[in-house]
């Protein structure tokens, strides 16, 4: 920040160089993005933090003073107990396998699917990408609660697919569709696909996709081609979106609620418990911040790749 | 065309980024109204010194002094200078009549002073027709006359270009080169043109800096810098260069081994190298019963013929050298009868040689 | 070979088009359906539009939602906006990591965290300094704003990477002021990225489920919280109906937009 003082530039009084601060746009746009988010963001993250050492007890709110004047004198009332809770118990960690592995596939099949759709988009003429780009952005703008419970309508005991399959006699009874996993993943992936293809679509459209006919016409089979290729060049544009999808899903409660059932226990559920029902906030702490932590590397890849995918 | 005067001074100026040194104690004196270029290639810290002198970096030592200011310290708003960019940064959202106006909205002019520059500088750069257009909307030429204009109507001390003919097409280049040098001359500003283009510099310029690895190398005229060069390194990035060495033999006469051929120069070579430019060098068929041993005559095959229409570039070779010549095609090609293969003589004027520097 | 590639795009974008669309368009045909039991199909009727708008609690809901998504969108682009300048443009941010941590991760945080992170916040506050003194429309605002600021910063810093510095250089060099610089050439250059942050904001606070179940109140219950307890154990009529419009506002706006674009392009 300190540039060189250059020989004869004078050195301006103190007050005068805050008020010369303060009427500078940059500073007001480093300080209020600062101000709220540390504010509203970070600090309620550290409470988080701050809650997860602490001692449960019965009351409002149900935990004790992280520090207290007893007759003893100051104490602290902190605790790794939630955390040694938290981690021993296979309960919770099971959850957050269930969570992960939901995470791991559905980011799979979205990439799956997602990927040849941002592809043959970002390689289209720029009238066709525009009608297909408002064709994609539509399911984006609907809210995603009624999406997922499309699939509720879909899916149930009497629902449509149920109907037509027994109408057209392929089956007898109902099949039980819904509330279990599958209709979690199916309804993670519906609702998260765009998440997918939008920034794997943004990243491709920057290239010139000519490239790849430029492959085959030097031989390159298509399947060479594409391992070779296409795969490393779109790296940053496939990591983006696969972060924009797998972060989220983890701690998604909304669709499994819905479309899930009781079979399986999932992260987002699991605090969700443990805060209102169980109405113990040390664990529910405890186990946000632990998912948290497990997310840090997966956040610091994306914080990472963001700016490769803006360098481009 | 330039005064005796020193119109801008950059004293001792030094730039580094992190490990790397852009600019070493960089000093160049240019003249009130003089077409001023710095060439050099990629990395030699050109466009570093460009945007210290327009104030978008902050020099590590040294001083610009601008028409007897000190301007160094001054952010780019108020240095009395502009420039133009490579690319030429118009303003997307403003079509050509507002991107020209912008500079001088920020001067506080009168509305009629104003339209009057506008105006001045629309018909001064043929631009009257496409005032209402929106930069997209017309071609890379063009594009580049708005960018000018938008410097011009500020009536800047210094304008300062950056590679302005890199992103045109060959004939516009040419066009465009001899625009800009009557545009100087008329308006009298000083110029400052940043280049790796060694033509672009050598046609345009009243004098040249080179430059490498932030190092000013040499400033001359085209001429001096094209005949005269401080050192190997500038022989062969101006134009072609054909470097020899040679050692004084047992009579104290040079003689060059490589060509096999004495040297007799109207300098002392004090390196023992000199340099013979390729248009120097007369060629013709050898016949026998020539003197093998001449003074400034040597023998040789010709590998290569490409012929340019108005010249011919020939590359010669001998035991243990290669070297070119350019020769002009005075006559029809036919007389001169030169093949690939063909044995020939060079020859020389002693006036020719350069003695060249490591 | 080219042949059965272009089989392969039409029938993968056909299948992937169709994917999206299918179970929305499921709801749009029941929500005309007569009968209370949704897949009992009985007659045509607008029964349940009508019903719908006569749906106390969800049309106070509804306004609930315009209300803070307007507001929400409108902060959250504002500061977005700075956090966006900020990171393509100004060279020294005080603790520039932590600043681009604060700045980005909301955007990956999986809403569940956020909204207990909110939630405990309030608690404290109000406990601390007794404001505010019940969660509701304001600590709902609150929140919405906080996670949508990392979305337009992402916008619009990713739109200011890709804009040429040296324009703003020129603007410079000819005589103006940084100030001035970013009020007559950065922000209308990057105007569409700002709209488009804003519309962003506003979709994601309109459709926010779990963070408002967290930081809402009684009497500030939004369309996803009311629709959500409506959905959670079964089917509703309403929610259809209210499906099939939604579907044809967004369709509309799209539409609208396309052909909107379209039209500036031909002026071009």
């Amino acid at each position: 920040m300190t540039k060189s003082f250059a020989p004869g530039m004078k050195i301006q009084s103190f007050p005068l160089m805050i008020s010369e601060k303060l009427k500078s746009y940059k500073f007001w746009f480093v300080f209020t993005p600062y101000f709220w988010l540390v504010l509203f963001f970070f600090i309620p993250l550290a409470l988080i933090f701050k809650i997860s050492i602490s001692i449960a007890e019965w009351g409002m709110p149900p935990y004790k003073d992280l520090f207290e004047f007893t007759e003893n004198g100051f104490q602290i009332n902190a605790t790794l107990n939630n955390y040694i809770f938290v981690f021993s118990d296979f309960y919770y960690f099971k959850s957050y396998l269930n969570s992960l592995s939901l995470a791991f596939t559905s980011t799979l099949i979205c990439l799956v699917i997602g990927f040849p759709i941002a592809f043959y988009v970002a390689k289209s003429s720029e009238r066709v990408r525009n009608i297909m780009l408002i064709f994609l952005i539509i399911p984006f703008w609907t809210s995603f609660l009624l999406r997922v419970y499309a699939w509720k309508v879909l899916l149930q005991g009497n629902g449509l697919i149920n109907s037509l399959l027994i109408k057209f006699g392929i089956i007898d009874n109902p099949l039980p569709l819904l509330h279990n996993h599958y209709a979690v993943i199916l309804g993670v992936v519906y609702t998260y696909l765009p998440f997918m293809i939008l920034p794997l679509y943004g990243y491709l459209v920057k290239f010139d996709l000519n490239l790849i006919d430029a492959a085959y016409d030097l031989g390159a089979k298509p399947i060479k081609a594409f391992f070779k290729v296409i795969l490393p060049l779109s790296l940053p544009g496939i990591v983006a979106g696969s972060m924009l999808v797998f972060i989220p899903v983890v701690g998604e409660f909304v669709i499994p609620e819905m479309l899930g059932g009781s079979d399986r226990l999932y992260f987002g559920k699991m605090i969700w418990e443990e805060f209102f029902q169980n109405r113990d906030w040390p664990i529910a702490s405890a186990l946000a911040m632990s998912g948290i932590l497990f997310l840090v590397v997966p956040i610091l890849i994306f914080q990472k790749q963001y700016e490769k995918y803006n360098l481009k | 065309m330039s005064s005796n005067e020193d119109f801008l001074i950059i004293d001792n100026i030094s730039k580094r980024f992190d490990d790397v040194v852009a600019l070493d104690k960089v000093s160049v004196k240019i003249k009130r109204s003089e077409l001023f270029s710095l060439l050099g290639s990629s990395g030699c810290g050109k466009s570093t010194l460009l945007r210290i002198i327009a104030g978008f970096e902050k020099p590590d030592e040294g001083r610009i002094i601008l028409d007897g200011q000190d301007i160094t310290d001054l952010p780019p708003y108020l240095r009395p200078l502009n420039i133009m960019f490579q690319n030429y940064a118009l303003f997307p959202h403003l079509n050509v009549y507002k991107n020209i106006e912008f500079g001088l909205k920020e001067e506080k002019l009168e509305k009629n002073l104003i339209e009057e520059r506008i105006n001045e500088a629309l018909t001064l750069l043929e631009l009257s027709a496409l005032q209402k257009r929106k930069i997209n909307e017309i071609s890379g030429g063009q594009q580049q006359r708005v960018a000018l204009a938008r410097c011009l109507v500020k009536k800047p001390k210094l304008l300062l270009l950056d590679e302005p003919l890199a992103a045109l097409d060959k004939k516009l280049r040419i066009q465009t080169q001899f625009e800009l040098v009557n545009l100087q001359f008329k308006l009298g500003i000083t110029f400052i043109i940043v280049t790796h283009d060694q033509e672009e510099a050598m046609s345009l310029s009243d004098r040249m800096a080179v430059m490498q690895q932030g190092n000013i190398l040499q400033i001359g005229t085209p001429v001096e810098v094209y005949e005269t060069p401080g050192n190997e390194y500038i022989a062969n990035f101006i134009g072609t260069a054909n470097i020899f060495e040679v050692n004084e033999n047992q009579d104290s006469k040079l003689y060059s081994s490589t060509l096999n051929a004495f040297i007799n120069s109207a300098k002392a070579i004090p390196t023992n190298k000199f340099l013979l430019r390729p248009e120097k060098i007369e060629i013709s068929k050898f016949k026998e019963g020539e003197e093998k041993t001449q003074i400034n005559k040597c023998i040789g095959t010709v590998k290569e013929i490409a012929y340019l229409g108005s010249y011919t570039k020939y590359l010669i070779k001998t035991d243990k050298a290669t070297f070119y010549v350019f020769q002009q095609n005075k006559f029809f090609t036919e007389n001169l009868n030169i093949k690939w293969d063909d044995k020939v003589i060079c020859s020389w004027n002693e006036n020719s040689i350069f003695p060249i520097n490591d | 070979m080219i042949k059965n590639l272009n089989f392969l795009k039409i029938g993968l974008l056909s299948f992937g088009f169709m994917f999206l669309y299918f179970p929305i368009f499921t709801l749009v045909f029941y929500s005309f359906n007569d009968s209370e039991r949704v897949m009992v199909w009985t007659s045509f009727s607008f029964r349940w539009y009508s019903e719908l708008f006569h749906n106390e609690q969800i049309l106070e809901a509804f306004y609930t939602s315009l209300k803070v998504a307007f507001l929400s969108a409108s902060f959250a682009t504002l500061i977005g906006v700075m956090v966006g300048y900020s990171l393509a443009r100004i060279k020294y941010i005080p603790f520039r990591i932590f600043f681009i941590f604060i700045g980005t991760s909301p955007l990956v945080m999986p809403e569940i965290i956020l909204g207990l992170s909110f939630l405990l916040f309030f608690i404290t506050t109000n406990n601390l300094i007794g404001f505010p003194s019940s969660k509701g429309f304001l600590t709902v605002l609150i929140s919405h704003i906080t996670f949508s600021i990392a979305f337009v910063g992402v916008i619009i810093q990713a739109r200011l990477s890709s804009f040429d510095k040296n324009i703003e250089e020129a603007a410079q060099d000819l005589g103006a002021m940084p100030n001035k610089v970013f009020w007559k050439i950065t922000a209308p250059v990057i105007l569409p990225s700002i709209v488009s942050g804003w519309l962003l904001s506003f979709t994601l606070s309109l459709d926010d489920l779990v963070v408002a179940s967290f930081t809402n109140g009684p009497g500030a219950n939004t369309l996803p919280i009311v629709v959500f307890s409506k959905v959670r154990l079964g089917l509703s009529p309403e929610v259809n109906a209210l499906s099939a419009i939604v579907l044809l506002v967004v369709m509309s706006a799209a539409l609208i937009f396309y052909f909107a674009n379209k039209k500036s392009n031909i002026q071009k």
